[in-house]
């Protein structure tokens, strides 16, 4: 007499799509993606709608009309006839070196201000954490438009530095002029110069690198990889002898001189600014814009910086220093290879993400004129070329690149430092 | 041979604690001047305090109140004390500040605001104090989200009651068909059609959405009782707008985040897909980039004839840039939780909802607080950005106060004024997580 083990097949019925949870799931992607392609379906054809209705169509042709707007704070050569293209790739480098910029800043003075707050002065702590709740609870557009008020209103105009008996006069040996309408640095001049080369031709996206450049840096890597190398070689000699070689003076040499040797040989000498006429000439001009969207922008982000510092630094546990201390370890050898790489554990990704917010916070620039990325490309070349869907898509996507990029780093840098856990 | 040893048979009395280590010469040995690196250190800052709070107070209190315009500032300041310069002139705060505040919003409808303003604090002291208010506040919070508009824009009560009527047809019908997945879909169908009966309209996405902006009054009938009058949303601004905007976003945020990191959790792959697709999306872009999709493009996406309220367009932008920080804040807490509560409340027979609400959200929520509350505090600041796209908010305000001949080149006391609201608003924000993370903290952790 056979049993029955297996209770009988059902058969599929429709209501097992809602209520048999191996279904289930299946059910509820296939409904979301069909949800998904209706609501993309809907946007794409009411866009399709508006522009037919507005006599306009998608295209980028505009890109190779000239601008016909100047922007002033510039890395590369561009005049108002250059195409919207050219202003758009000087509005992303203009983006990218307030970005690299606040973010250098913000880090030193975070980590300054992160440290301070711990301090065993009861005032310095004090002040620290006025200073951080202070601009952790103002909005950054403010401060932005209050340091470029401070600027242009409290700073000395060029005409102070003139005549016999001027009221201002430059600082730092005569080099550096601060004036309401911009900081004026000297700029590095080489009188035997390599010149420049241009890459891609002469496209919007021409861009000269300077060969003294080039050649400073290849240099300053040459050195730097040999004195990577005196230093392997010296452990090794450690490891083999137990004693090991005095190479400092070798390592600074290395690091040094080289560099020195090839600035003498391009003539380096640097170009001061000048007062002609009514304003000051020669040196890199940087302008409030950039200067006050670089200072707002650091101080405000140091300020969460510094509270991410604080807080990796008190995560790892005093018995950490202790028992490193207990392993006979000097006091500077606990820090760099005990404290340092655990608390970066905890400091570096948030740290990342700060970094992004500071870069993407830039964009608050078009509140005082610095023409970043969202002043040209989705400023003024929006209003006009009227060409608000291609502008702002295209404006977007360069930030999510930015943003992924920087993301990316960010997952790499996380494997490498994750704890492995069995 | 004498016998010199000596032993102490009583013991000592305890001595006091020498003079220089406690009380106040003690504590500011040990904080302010341990050693003489410090002591420096202590004296410099304590000059830097002196030449700030000095300069600053003096602008701050000797000061000129009453003035109606920059230059009448400046001829007291003279009059007083013979120099404009190292004085405040807050005239222009007493002469502009219902403006800072309201916008142009009409001062006879003033009591309008300001009554939403006390419902919003009586419809968030029972969340925010559960256990010092009544529970019968909460029929406060679920009425404010439809009195709000009402209050603010005006119009008829018929408007919001007919939308709040929907919800309640919805969830009756959800309720009678309880446990059916088709209660669910029947109930948003019914309160559509609902909707839909109500309004007397044929379902038309424009009417639909004119319905939810400026067009309130518009849309309803006209013989309704308590009336409000119209006010237009260009109107609205100040800290007002402000705080419009933040509450909305705030509101509207953490459950839409709640449920974008429940997608981005899920092993449903293409569920997941579009949540990630999202939020990466959104993170990645800066808000001013959003606000500009909301001042010109988002027209272009919706059905032609489609034009509605500036404010509510930059209100749905906010509150998805704010859930997308929510989401990713959440996703932290629901990671932080360990495998074993979610078996747990697998091996108690839950279903997946029955966990996420009765075990997991509750501990992930708790996890993520401080993230909470600072993205809400981000999300108050940032909306400051909507004077980017000409929009009134006190900083648009400041701008446009400036542009007055009366006061124009007044920085520091508008600047100051704003700053000073935003860190009240903001601080109180951050004291209250920390007040919150205190009493939820429980022996375990």
């Amino acid at each position: 007499m056979a049993t029955m083990t297996d209770p009988p097949r059902e058969s599929f019925r429709l209501s097992m799509l809602i209520y048999d949870t191996r279904y289930r799931s299946l059910t509820i992607q296939v409904i979301a993606l069909f949800a998904f392609m209706l609501l993309v379906a809907w946007i794409i054809s009411n866009t399709v709608q508006n522009l037919a209705s507005l006599g306009k169509e998608v295209e980028f042709g505009f890109f190779s009309e000239p601008a016909s707007y100047d922007i002033n704070q510039r890395l590369l050569d561009y005049t108002s006839r250059d195409t919207h293209l050219r202003a758009s790739f000087m509005g992303l480098l203009n983006t990218l070196v307030v970005a690299v910029l606040g973010c250098i800043t913000a880090t030193i003075i975070g980590v300054l201000v992160g440290v301070a707050r711990l301090s065993r002065n009861w005032l310095i702590a004090r002040i620290m954490t006025v200073y951080v709740e202070m601009f952790r609870n103002v909005p950054v557009l403010l401060w932005i438009v209050f340091a470029m008020a401070i600027l242009i209103e409290s700073l000395p105009s060029p005409r102070a530095f003139r005549g016999e008996n001027a009221t201002q006069s430059l600082i730092l040996n005569d080099s550096v002029a601060i004036t309401n309408r911009g900081v004026y640095v000297p700029e590095a001049l080489f009188s035997r110069s390599l010149g420049d080369v241009r890459l891609f031709g002469e496209s919007s996206l021409r861009f000269d690198v300077s060969l003294d450049l080039v050649a400073i840096i290849a240099v300053l890597a040459a050195s730097f990889f040999v004195f990577r190398r005196i230093r392997i070689w010296a452990e090794r000699v450690q490891n083999e002898t137990g004693n090991r070689p005095t190479t400092w003076h070798f390592q600074v040499a290395v690091l040094v001189v080289p560099t020195f040797i090839l600035l003498a040989a391009l003539g380096f000498h640097l170009g001061k600014p000048e007062l002609k006429g009514f304003n000051f000439a020669g040196g890199t001009h940087l302008r409030n814009s950039l200067i006050a969207l670089w200072i707002a922008l650091s101080l405000y982000t140091a300020a969460f910086i510094a509270e991410i510092v604080r807080g990796g630094i008190l995560a790892i546990s005093k018995g950490q220093t202790e028992a490193a201390g207990s392993l006979g370890l000097r006091p500077n050898r606990i820090m760099s290879l005990v404290i340092l790489p655990q608390a970066l554990r905890v400091i570096i990704p948030p740290l990342i993400s700060n970094y992004l917010n500071l870069t993407k916070n830039s964009s608050l620039a078009i509140a005082v004129g610095y023409l970043d990325i969202t002043g040209t490309l989705g400023g003024i070349t929006l209003n006009q070329t009227g060409r608000e869907l291609e502008c702002l898509l295209l404006l977007m996507l360069i930030y999510l690149c930015i943003s992924l990029t920087i993301s990316v780093f960010m997952n790499i840098y996380n494997k490498r430092v994750a704890l492995v856990e069995r | 041979m004498s016998d010199t040893s000596f032993v102490r048979t009583e013991m000592l009395a305890e001595q006091d604690p020498p003079p220089t280590s406690v009380g106040v010469i003690g504590w500011l040995r040990a904080n302010l001047f341990p050693n003489w690196w410090n002591a420096i250190l202590t004296v410099l800052c304590l000059a830097a305090i002196w030449y700030v709070l000095s300069g600053l107070l003096g602008w701050t209190l000797r000061s000129v109140w009453t003035a109606g315009s920059l230059s009448e500032c400046r001829e007291v300041m003279i009059e007083t004390w013979g120099s404009t310069h190292g004085h405040a002139c807050w005239g222009v705060i007493n002469d502009r500040w219902l403006q800072l505040l309201f916008g142009f919003y009409p001062p006879e409808l003033y009591y309008r605001p300001i009554l939403a303003l006390l419902l919003l604090i009586a419809a968030l002291a029972p969340v925010l104090f559960a256990d010092k208010v009544s529970p019968r506040l909460l029929y406060v919070t679920a009425a404010y989200p439809f009195l709000m508009p009402w209050l603010m824009w005006g119009g008829s009560i018929w408007t919001p009651v007919g939308v709040a009527a929907g919800f309640v047809v919805a969830y009756l019908v959800g309720r009678a068909l309880r446990g059916a997945v088709a209660g669910l879909v029947l109930g948003i169908l019914s309160a559509i059609i609902w909707w839909m009966v109500w309004f007397g309209f044929p379902v038309q996405t424009e009417v639909l959405a004119a319905g939810l902006g400026e067009g309130l009054a518009a849309i309803s009938p006209d013989t309704a009782p308590f009336l409000l009058e119209t006010v237009e949303s260009r109107k609205f601004g100040g800290f007002m707008l402000s705080v419009m905007i933040g509450v909305v976003a705030i509101g509207c945020s953490l459950p839409l985040g709640i449920l974008l990191a429940l997608g981005r959790q899920s092993n449903m792959l293409i569920v997941k897909a579009i949540c990630v697709g999202f939020i990466e999306f959104i993170r990645g872009v800066p808000l001013i980039t959003l606000l500009f999709v909301a001042s010109t493009l988002l027209n272009i996406f919706l059905p032609p004839g489609t034009n509605f309220d500036i404010i509510l367009r930059v209100m749905i932008m906010v509150t998805l840039f704010a859930a997308a920080y929510m989401a990713e804040v959440i996703r932290g807490g629901l990671a932080g939780l360990p495998t074993g509560q979610y078996e747990g409340a697998d091996s108690l027979g839950l279903n997946y909802w029955q966990a996420q609400r009765l075990i997991i959200m509750p501990q992930a929520l708790k996890i993520s607080i401080p993230g909470i509350v600072s993205t809400f505090i981000g999300i108050f600041k940032d909306t400051t950005l909507v004077s980017i796209i000409a929009l009134l908010d006190p900083l648009g305000l400041s701008n446009s106060i400036r542009a007055d001949t009366d006061w124009n080149g007044i920085y520091w006391e508008l600047f100051a004024f704003i700053a000073l609201l935003f860190f009240i608003a903001c601080f109180g924000m951050s004291r209250y997580s920390m007040y919150l993370e205190r009493k939820l903290k429980t022996e375990n952790d």
